[in-house]
């Protein structure tokens, strides 16, 4: 039952030969040892798990690893580029949208996928997009801020 | 500045609370200039009740350590779970010391490395072990000056320090700094006086705004929380769950759990636990066990708790007592009786309890998400029959906890189970586990009994608590005829709530302040009065009227009697020795019950502010978590089976719930930090409540006011 997986992991071109069936979540953390990517309730509810699938974001702790065959996952460790945090890592940073930083990889990821997406949101596009990752601490108000700084950074050449 | 001199030897007991030998923490951490310290103070965090007081054990607290290198650690048993004190502990330490910002290091809630601490709650970091802290600084500061003045030939009155380097007055070329005063040196003093309160007005570092010195770690995914560890041969496992609180396991069948691949079943009395390299195989494994139970539920349920709860045979204490009722009761021209309700609450932080366990020899090391690091190390030892120090506990960041990571279950659990597998061993609890097992806020029914004379003063206050706790039940208004009682479990009877339950966010203040400000507000509106007129009429607290007038300021309040058909709602509060209050602004939906909250502005005096910013973001975070309890927040039950076990069923604040968030700080730079965790979320409820009432006319006098609630009050106008 095991089976060539492959795929690209942050850019790198990826083969893995394993149970097809496990989920991309703990595969990531437990086999790639990427643990940005977090278990925050295994069925999808809180978006903690969220990672880039060909720029789209989806939960990872709901996809079966045989969904991903050829195709691109970018995770939170793959975002930076060169030791330069992506432009919303940075806004992250800046605004301090985030407190225990647990709900924050699949945050950010789910914004960055929202940007791809929408490169100009309004800041109620931005509450849609963002309505189903959820934060505890409530750092949601800064997150709001910090997605339209980054959305103003890529814009500007990124 | 004057130099004690004292002998160790005689001043420090042999033991901290961790059982291990103070000698130990030099050996462990080499050479360098040690400052042990004592946490003397321990505010009321229990609004004066002394039958739920606790005071600190005289062991040591804390220590820092300044480093031959000159880079200052402070070591501390609080732990890092997003509220920033790995960020204003470091200013205060900064500042006291005079070294850079950058120059300070934290390691936090390790009971090897830490001496003995509470644990991390209660708003406490900053207001309780603050001023130890600094006041060990301070100490540490004037060892290093004596040996500076020996070191230069100068006399200690001349010598001067700025960012780690002591300099000579009168020949700035005659310096030397920390690390080459400390290099190699051993020295340890003992703070045996309470330290005086500092002037703040020196300060480089505390005061100005800080972003989270952990940002950087938590958006690039490196900040390893428990669940994150991974140890050579460690095994992921899943334990057998009752199906509900109370129920009994009668007979359990795991022969085809034992079929999957590399699945080890481990039973040990009641745990029942499958073990696998891979998390999801034991997932698998797990739902295949085949069990039997014998059930004795107790015939409650979420809907008729309240009714359970004042049938009870119940104990009760007097909290509170000033005056005579009777007579309160003849000077009031209005008497106003109200019932309120309050529901069960789960904490529901993001990262679920985790905790790695690894026994090495005879050491058992436990990495866990726990508020309590040495409340953890002291049931492990005590479950295991370890002495203390062979247990080890190093809290990793800490993915929420809001009061629901006191307890020790899930570390107990991973510890046993480590030493029974011989391997180390990761328990990460599934979100369902997280709502059965949760520590849940009390549920609790207050009732009031107010009066006023035909001025709207306040002459009559008699409070009653069922089964909440006490904090934030002071009256704070200015009444003459006071009494408050708190009743409880009576020894002896059977229990009451069908689960576990504990401290969350502000414990019970939130059920405390709800009532009494919207009892207030009720009264307000019977008086014809301008509900913020109403308060600063009955207010003698100056910080309160501060607080109050602020908001409003702020807030651009125009007064007017209520309801008018605004929306506006006022709430104020104590908690944390903070001072809060809260306006708002509500739009409802009269045909579908909704409310949309427009704007929610707050003013909080906290003393000196030590990071604004991080003060801000906890304001911000209170504010947001406080209209999870107010709008949706309930836990459904049946007995001893809880109904909602995720976010579907149990929702918490989302993007859209987020109103318009206004805060501001009160600047009081020449008073002692106070709480800021929590202060900002317990007034939300009542603030809402007050602001539905202003827009309708319809009073809600249950949390959380759900469409259905709403609209059942609006019935009533």
């Amino acid at each position: 039952m095991e089976k060539t997986v492959s795929f690209h992991l942050n850019g790198k071109l990826t083969e893995i030969l394993i149970d097809p069936n496990l989920t991309l979540l703990w595969v990531l953390r437990n086999h790639f040892g990427l643990t940005g990517t977090k278990y925050g309730c295994g069925i999808g509810f809180c978006g903690s798990c969220t990672v880039l699938i060909d720029e789209e974001p989806v939960r990872s702790c709901t996809l079966a690893l045989s969904e991903i065959e050829g195709k691109s996952v970018v995770t939170i460790e793959g975002l930076a580029k060169d030791g330069k945090l992506h432009p919303v890592q940075k806004a992250f940073v800046d605004h301090d949208a985030l407190q225990c930083g647990f709900c924050t990889p699949g945050m950010i990821m789910n914004a960055t996928g929202l940007l791809l997406k929408n490169p100009s949101p309004t800041t109620q596009e931005i509450k849609a997009g963002m309505e189903d990752n959820l934060c505890r601490c409530g750092a949601h108000m800064r997150i709001i801020d910090a997605v339209h700084t980054a959305a103003k950074e890529m814009k500007g050449g990124k | 500045m004057k130099i004690r001199k004292t002998k160790p030897e005689k001043l420090i007991p042999t033991t901290d609370g961790s059982g291990m030998k103070r000698r130990s923490f030099v050996r462990l951490l080499g050479g360098g200039l040690f400052v042990f310290f004592n946490s003397w103070t321990f505010p009321d965090l229990f609004g004066g009740t002394p039958e739920q007081g606790r005071s600190l054990p005289k062991d040591y607290n804390a220590f820092l350590r300044i480093a031959e290198d000159g880079t200052v650690t402070c070591y501390t048993g609080k732990i890092e779970m997003g509220q920033g004190i790995i960020t204003s502990l470091a200013q205060m330490m900064a500042d006291e010391l005079n070294v850079q910002f950058e120059k300070v290091k934290m390691v936090l809630g390790d009971t090897d490395l830490c001496p003995w601490d509470q644990g991390t709650w209660g708003s406490l970091s900053t207001r309780s072990f603050g001023p130890n802290m600094r006041a060990a600084a301070a100490e540490a500061r004037g060892v290093l000056f004596s040996l500076a003045s020996d070191k230069l030939g100068v006399p200690v009155t001349q010598l001067e320090v700025k960012e780690g380097i002591i300099t000579d007055t009168k020949n700035t070329s005659n310096s030397v700094s920390y690390a080459e005063l400390t290099k190699g040196q051993k020295i340890e003093k003992y703070l045996d006086v309470k330290p005086a309160v500092e002037d703040f007005t020196k300060f480089t570092y505390v005061g100005k705004s800080y972003n989270h010195a952990d940002a950087i770690l938590k958006v690039t995914g490196e900040a390893k929380y428990t669940g994150d560890l991974k140890l050579p041969g460690m095994v992921f496992a899943r334990i057998l769950r009752p199906p509900s609180h109370g129920a009994k396991l009668k007979s359990v069948d795991y022969s085809a759990a034992e079929k999957i691949t590399g699945i080890k079943v481990i039973r040990d009395g009641d745990l029942i636990a499958v073990l696998h390299e891979d998390r999801e195989r034991a997932d698998q494994a797990i739902v295949k066990i085949e069990a039997e139970y014998s059930f004795n539920e107790m015939p409650v349920n979420d809907k008729t708790i309240f009714e359970w709860m004042l049938k009870a045979d119940s104990g009760s204490n007097e909290i509170r007592s000033g005056g005579n009722l009777e007579t309160g009761i003849k000077l009031s021209e209005k008497i106003i009786e109200s019932e309120f309700l309050d529901p069960y609450l789960a904490h529901t932080a993001i990262e679920t309890h985790s905790a790695l366990a690894h026994l090495d020899g005879d050491k058992m090391t436990v990495w866990a998400s726990t508020q309590s690091p040495f409340g953890l190390q002291e049931a492990i030892a005590g479950e295991l029959g370890f002495k203390l120090e062979k247990v080890r506990v190093i809290t990793p960041f800490v993915g929420g906890g809001f009061g629901g990571k006191g307890a020790a279950q899930q570390g107990i659990e991973a510890a046993r189970l480590a030493k029974l597998a011989g391997k180390p061993v990761m328990l990460i609890w599934t979100r369902d586990e997280e709502f059965f097992y949760d520590t849940f806020h009390p549920a609790g029914v207050i009732k009031i009994k107010s009066g006023m004379d035909k001025n709207g003063a306040i002459k009559l206050w008699d409070y009653a608590i069922y089964y909440g706790g006490t904090r934030g039940s002071e009256t704070i208004y200015d009444v003459p005829n006071v009494k408050a009682t708190h009743y409880r479990q009576n020894r002896n009877a059977p229990a009451v709530h069908p689960f576990g339950t504990g401290a969350w966010r502000a414990p019970n203040a939130n059920s405390n302040t709800f009532a009494r400000e919207v009892q207030i507000d009720i009264m307000a509106a019977e008086a014809g009065i301008d509900p913020l007129e109403f308060r600063l009429k009955n207010l003698k607290d100056e910080k309160m009227i501060a607080c109050l007038k602020a908001v409003a300021d702020k807030f651009g309040y125009v007064a007017g009697k209520i309801p008018g058909g605004r929306g506006i709602g006022i709430a104020c509060g104590t908690d944390a020795g903070t001072w809060v209050a809260h306006m708002a602004e509500v739009k409802v939906d009269k045909s579908t019950g909704n409310v949309e909250v427009v704007r929610i502005v707050c003013a909080q005096d906290m003393g000196l502010c030590v990071n604004p910013e991080g003060a801000t973001i906890q304001m911000e975070g209170c504010i947001t978590m406080g209209l999870g309890y107010t709008f949706t927040e309930e836990l459904l039950f049946e007995g001893g089976n809880i109904k909602n076990r995720s976010f579907d069923s149990y929702e918490i604040p989302h993007f859209s719930s987020l109103p318009k968030i206004e805060t501001l700080i009160l600047d009081r730079k020449d008073q002692a930090p106070q709480g800021g965790g929590e202060p900002a979320i317990i007034a939300v409820g009542a603030v809402i409540d007050n602001a539905i009432f202003d827009a309708t006319g319809a009073r809600l006098y249950r949390m959380p006011m759900t469409p259905e609630r709403v609209l059942e009050a609006l019935k009533k106008v």
